[in-house]
């Protein structure tokens, strides 16, 4: 656009125009070289615009001055300083909670070692282990429940932890009773020959059984005959059924 | 009216092609535009005095709009771009209201 353009025509000044003659005047087609200029200028524009609002609307960081990068820099390593810090608090957080299901497993170990050895010493569980088996002959039917429960009672003595009388289950309630030949364990009558299982030291029961006067001598006088065989692995499976207790409950934890 | 149309065209293109602006105009492209619409509406307010005259406009359209840049790369240069740009748009914003001001009398005679 030089000022040298010699078909350039004088400025051409025009009244001021208001209303419906504005619109008209904006809108009326001039084809004249200036007037496609203009055009090309004002798509240049709305191509600017589009660009520029699709642009924005990306928001991404390539557009951003240097201070505006530092700024969301130094929020990023804020946010990273807070969530570490979070981070570190849920770690610890963790670690004790972990270290107390440890504590709680542990004490459900022991509670069930406990319920193992209860379980045993009640006849509640099938044992396995050392121990002897006893079987007292009875040929003349003489033996008597209280020979019997002798031989039960030496047996405890020397640590039979686990007792079986011709596959019924010995425990502490057990009782023998009955007459001589007709002995009933726990309402089942026992029929000769009387099978014992015991687990528990074999040396020590072998001994408890053979003293002067004890169960053997005992069972020999009822006519009975013993005879004591040690195992180093007896097996009795036979259970009983515990029925709770009725009247006591355990002690509460918390009362000394 | 062709610049009606030439408007539009643009804006055609623009959506079309969906160009992806350079990184080192980035900055720049949202200033020029802004100085642009300013050259557009002081183009509108002069066709409805009766002044409106095609070299003015184009002129003033292409140096607005590279002025303008120009500011803000200075201002980029000098450490104060972000600054220099709200102040580029502030001024050219009071530029468009009181052009678009002009207008709204022109057409509705208020």
């Amino acid at each position: 656009m030089g000022d040298e353009g010699p078909q350039r025509p004088d400025r051409v000044v025009r009244a001021p125009v208001d209303g419906a003659a504005a619109v008209r005047r904006l809108l009326r087609p001039r084809r004249t070289r200036s007037q496609l200029i203009i055009g090309a200028l004002c798509a240049l524009l709305g191509f600017g615009v589009v660009t520029q609002v699709h642009q924005a609307s990306e928001a991404n960081l390539s557009g951003l001055t240097q201070d505006e990068l530092v700024r969301i820099l130094d929020e990023a390593t804020d946010r990273a300083d807070a969530l570490s810090v979070e981070a570190a608090d849920l770690q610890r957080e963790r670690a004790e909670l972990e270290s107390g299901s440890d504590t709680r497993e542990a004490a459900l170990a022991a509670a069930e070692r406990n319920a193992a050895a209860q379980g045993i010493l009640t006849g509640r569980l099938p044992a396995v282990g050392p121990g002897v088996k006893i079987v007292v002959s009875d040929p003349d039917g003489q033996v008597r429940p209280l020979t019997l429960l002798n031989l039960l009672e030496e047996l405890r003595n020397a640590g039979a932890e686990a007792v079986s009388v011709n596959d019924h289950r010995v425990v502490a309630s057990s009782s023998f009773v009955g007459s001589a030949g007709e002995v009933v364990l726990d309402g089942q009558l026992l029929v000769a020959p009387y099978v014992w299982y015991a687990i528990g030291d074999p040396g020590t029961i072998v001994t408890a059984l053979g003293i002067p006067g004890g169960a053997d001598a005992a069972v020999r006088r009822d006519g009975g005959r013993s005879t004591v065989t040690k195992s180093d692995n007896l097996t009795i499976t036979t259970v009983v059924d515990a029925a709770p207790p009725r009247y006591a409950t355990p002690v509460p934890a918390s009362t000394p | 009216m062709i610049a009606l149309i030439g408007l539009a065209l643009g804006v055609v293109a623009g959506l079309l092609l969906q160009p992806t602006v350079p990184t080192e105009l980035q900055p720049y492209l949202p200033i020029a535009v802004v100085a642009a619409l300013d050259a557009l509406f002081g183009g509108l307010r002069a066709t409805l005095d009766g002044i409106f005259d095609d070299r003015v406009f184009v002129v003033s359209f292409l140096s607005n709009v590279v002025l303008a840049a120009l500011i803000v790369f200075l201002g980029d240069q000098l450490g104060v771009g972000s600054q220099l740009s709200t102040a580029v748009v502030v001024v050219l914003g009071i530029r468009i209201f009181s052009n678009a001001a002009a207008i709204r009398r022109h057409l509705f005679r208020a």
